[in-house]
């Protein structure tokens, strides 16, 4: 077939799917894995040619997020699309799809920057990891994911490479097609690279954190820190099915300077409170297994929203685990493993009754997928997104029915 | 100068949408005759201009929806338009369309100080969202120099920035909720006061589509808790290069200013002249530095700052902490575009991007170009950010001189793209720049740009001929300030 011949060059470029490249049960017929963004064009215009179905994959560690996919001929792996390309000097990266998250971590700590954004993942690639497009904790200063991709290339679905954006954080020529492929679930296109904007790693970091003795103090502090001037990088709420909570609070900055923020911020938390001079064990990192959501409220709604999702997961013996934002109102639901989808569907119907409020299901368990729960609720614009899919692959053969409203 | 249309053009297209429009808009919403039509024949880039076939000013979304839907539905062009001051002619009218102008929709909504957001209209001015915000500790972050007149529905269209961006970010980093009124003339909500959105990030995709996917109706944007503490610093070096030098310092030292701003010898003499700002005599560049945060930070900061401005050569930094004392400082470089007209009868303002390490290096080659072909150069710019202003200046009564200018000015922009820059950092690529598109993107890139618009506006009806080069468009010249803005002129508005 075409695809053998435009998989680029080594043994491992295409191969058969076996049952370990399943996505959502169903198992490819081949695996390419290209080892370049020019290789991945040619996948991919062979795959067009074929009218084969697509599920791009980095390390694997998202492939049950989203809907399951209806069709999988091919899975095209983007491992061999890995490269940083550190532009120091400028605070800003290139980095090839395929790379490793904890890689770059690490080649822009040891030029002291960082991506000043908090990875809900282990183990994943940065192409995954903008794919799904979701943001850990600390995101107040700098902002999530979305705002700190300054350029991408993506590989269409006909095969064609295209660049949005580019290398420099200011810059508004041409539409900013990078925000359609973050968090698109590889859609639209497969994302063969992306341009991001860094932060010098702070000089100083605590952590101010409290437990809360009640929702009602948790509101209060939310409050206090919403009105003070301390500036904090992450406010995150820990709360067990047990409630009420855990409130961390990361303040960064000089040596110098941090030290009053920190008395400042002890003193809105109340008595008590511990102060730690480096995050958590498994900071913003999300449970791995089990239906995974997130919710998304306005911010003085957070704390409410958090305990109403622990009474209403406990109230159907589903006690979730809500972890989250609270300024940004994003909160992340984890359900224990096994958890049965009318109990999902509960909280989900819940939730979702509130105006202003939405829920993801971003990871459902098998059995949830089956009862047909509905992950995504009623999404605003969705014709709008459908015509946005239809331009970009008529033919729906990028993840047909992994992404809102069976796109 | 060419004019892109004139009034005398055939209008009957438009002309047979008029009574409709007016059961739409009202008698006093649809503006028909030439005189009313020709007061909005350009935006801020005043040299391009074309009288508009019909004004509409609606006030309602529902106005705007159906005024769209007429359009739609007979095929007739549409340019939306805010207060007008963009400079990259996004606003250019259509001689057989409809000017769709937001100005009537000027109401501040809500002020949500609980979920820190506002909800407006998209005629409502940039700086009235802050004043709304200002009694509760609160402002709005994206502050284009024209803040005072420029309507957040622009903002969105441009996608605008600011001095303070380099901290703060664009318009895309602090909007929640859009309504928007689409191609065909659907009314649709996208977000709100949930700061995540789900699906595809239309928002994000909709901030700086210039008009060509749709009008916004209603913006809901995040607010920001006005700092504790700003300082703002003016430093004065005897060359370019020094302060380039402490541009870079800082930047590297970790230090995130919320403005870092610069100007050389001829941009500093322009605003001496025009307002008296009084920087240090001698002074070969000056930067501006503003510093803002808790004022543990800040004070930490203005030490290191300070220091490392002077290790870079500074020769004099003031400090200043008052609200007025920093007005003062930022005086003269809030004025340097208009002021540029005390030295230059006429001038072309550029707008483009370098990655900040190449900075020293395009500016120097500015100055080759400059004293190569005899134009005079005067550079204004966000210096943080890489984002370069040069003001290419010439007389337009000397025979050529314009032509030069033109050439210097479009050198500098294929400097820009030459050390990996951007042909635009803020004013958009509109009609002025859609012809350099293909200096930056390839064939696919823009081909792939278009099957985007064309998903949301099949017909092409939504401000044509703006952002993505077509063959009609592309014959034309960049632009070129022949005279100053009425609204700078008349002291409403900066430029910079």
């Amino acid at each position: 077939m075409t695809l053998a011949g435009e998989s680029g060059t080594g043994g491992r470029a295409l191969r058969e799917g076996t049952r370990a490249d399943a996505v959502g049960g169903l198992v490819p017929a081949h695996v390419a894995r290209p080892d370049g963004t020019e290789a991945l064009g040619r996948v991919m215009a062979a795959a067009a040619r074929e009218r084969l179905s697509v599920v791009a994959r980095g390390n694997g560690t998202a492939l049950d997020w989203g809907g399951v996919p209806r069709r999988l001929d091919l899975l095209v792996d983007t491992t061999g699309l890995s490269w940083i390309e550190h532009i120091a000097g400028d605070l800003v990266v290139e980095v090839g799809a395929g790379t490793p998250v904890a890689e770059l971590y690490g080649v822009l700590a040891a030029a002291g920057q960082r991506l000043s954004m908090d990875p809900v993942r282990t183990g994943g690639t940065v192409g995954g990891m903008v794919a799904t497009g979701v943001s850990g904790p600390r995101r107040l200063l700098s902002g999530a994911l979305r705002d700190l991709v300054i350029g991408m290339t993506v590989v269409r679905a006909d095969g064609v490479v295209a660049r949005s954006g580019g290398r420099v954080v200011k810059n508004v020529a041409g539409y900013d097609l990078a925000k359609l492929h973050t968090g698109g679930l590889g859609t639209l296109g497969v994302v063969a690279s992306v341009a991001l904007r860094l932060h010098p790693l702070p000089p100083a970091l605590r952590v101010v954190g409290r437990a809360m003795p009640s929702r009602e103090h948790a509101e209060r502090t939310l409050a206090a820190l919403r009105r003070s001037t301390v500036v904090p990088s992450a406010v995150e709420l820990d709360r067990p099915p047990e409630g009420p909570g855990h409130l961390r609070v990361v303040l960064e900055g000089t040596p110098g300077g941090v030290g009053p923020r920190v008395a400042e911020t002890a003193r809105l938390l109340g008595s008590d409170p511990e102060v730690a001079d480096a995050l958590p064990g498994g900071w913003g990192v999300l449970p791995t297994e089990g239906t995974l959501a997130l919710v998304s409220v306005p911010p003085a709604e957070s704390v409410r929203a958090a305990a109403w999702v622990g009474e209403l997961s406990g109230a159907v013996n589903a006690a979730a685990h809500v972890t989250g934002s609270l300024p940004a109102g994003a909160l992340y639901v984890s359900f224990p493993r096994g958890t049965g989808a009318e109990a999902v569907g509960t909280v989900v119907d819940g939730v979702r009754s509130v105006p202003d409020w939405s829920m993801t299901l971003l990871r459902a368990e098998p059995r949830v997928h089956a009862a047909g729960v509905d992950l995504w609720g009623e999404v605003p614009g969705l014709p709008l997104m459908r015509a946005v899919k239809d331009s970009f692959d008529p033919g729906r053969r990028l993840a047909p029915g992994r992404f809102a409203g069976g796109i | 100068m060419s004019e892109s249309a004139t009034s005398t053009r055939d209008q009957a297209g438009v002309a047979a949408l008029v009574p409709r429009l007016r059961r739409i808009c009202g008698e006093d919403g649809v503006l028909t005759d030439t005189a009313r039509r020709r007061t909005y024949e350009s935006d801020g880039l005043t040299r391009h201009r074309a009288v508009p076939g019909v004004v509409v000013l609606p006030t309602t979304a529902d106005q705007v929806a159906a005024v769209v839907r007429l359009c739609a539905e007979n095929g007739v062009p549409f340019v939306p338009r805010g207060a007008g001051t963009g400079l990259s002619a996004g606003a250019l009218p259509h001689a057989e369309g409809v000017l769709l102008v937001t100005s009537r929709m000027r109401r501040v909504l809500e002020i949500d100080v609980e979920n820190e957001c506002a909800v407006v209209e998209p005629g409502v001015a940039n700086l009235d969202v802050t004043r709304a915000a200002a009694p509760y500790g609160y402002h709005y972050a994206p502050d284009p120099s024209s803040q005072q007149v420029c309507s957040v529905g622009g903002n969105v269209a441009e996608n605008s920035g600011g001095a303070h961006c380099l901290k703060y970010g664009f318009t895309v980093n602090h909007v929640r909720g859009l309504d928007i009124v689409t191609p065909s003339g659907e009314l649709v909500s996208l977000g709100g006061k949930s700061p995540g959105a789900h699906g595809y990030d239309l928002i994000g995709a909709f901030i700086g589509s210039e008009g060509t996917l749709g009008v916004a109706t209603r913006v809901t944007v995040g607010l920001t808790r006005s700092p504790e503490r700003t300082v703002t610093l003016l430093s004065a070096f005897a060359s370019m290069d020094a302060g380039g030098r402490a541009v870079s310092s800082i930047i590297s030292a970790g230090v995130l200013p919320s403005a870092i701003e610069m100007m050389d010898a001829l941009a500093i003499e322009a605003a001496e002249r025009a307002v008296a700002c009084d920087y240090p005599e001698g002074a070969a560049a000056v930067l501006v530095v503003e510093l803002d945060g808790p004022a543990a930070e800040v004070d930490a900061q203005l030490a290191e700052v300070t220091r490392l401005c002077s290790e870079a050569g500074a020769f004099e930094t003031r400090t200043a902490t008052g609200a007025d004392e920093r007005a003062r400082i930022w005086k003269g470089r809030k004025s340097a575009f208009a002021a540029v007209g005390r030295i230059s009868p006429a001038y072309i303002v550029q707008d483009g991007v370098v990655p900040r390490t190449a900075l020293s290096e395009v500016l120097r080659r500015i100055t080759e170009l400059s004293a190569a072909s005899g134009i005079r150069v005067a550079n204004v710019f966000h210096a943080g950010d890489g984002n370069l202003h040069p003001l290419v200046l010439f007389d337009d009564a000397e025979p050529g001189a314009e032509e030069r200018a033109e050439e210097v000015s479009g050198a500098i922009l294929d400097l820009c793209i030459e050390h990996g820059g951007s042909i635009t950092g803020e004013h958009g690529v509109g009609v002025d720049k859609a012809c350099k598109m293909p200096r930056m993107y390839g064939p696919d890139d823009l081909a792939t740009f278009d099957l985007f618009r064309r998903a949301l506006d099949p017909d092409g009806i939504a401000n044509p001929d703006k952002l993505l080069p077509t063959p009609r468009l592309c014959g034309e010249q960049p632009g070129v300030h022949r005279k100053v803005h009425p609204l700078v002129e008349s002291g409403v508005a900066e430029q910079f």
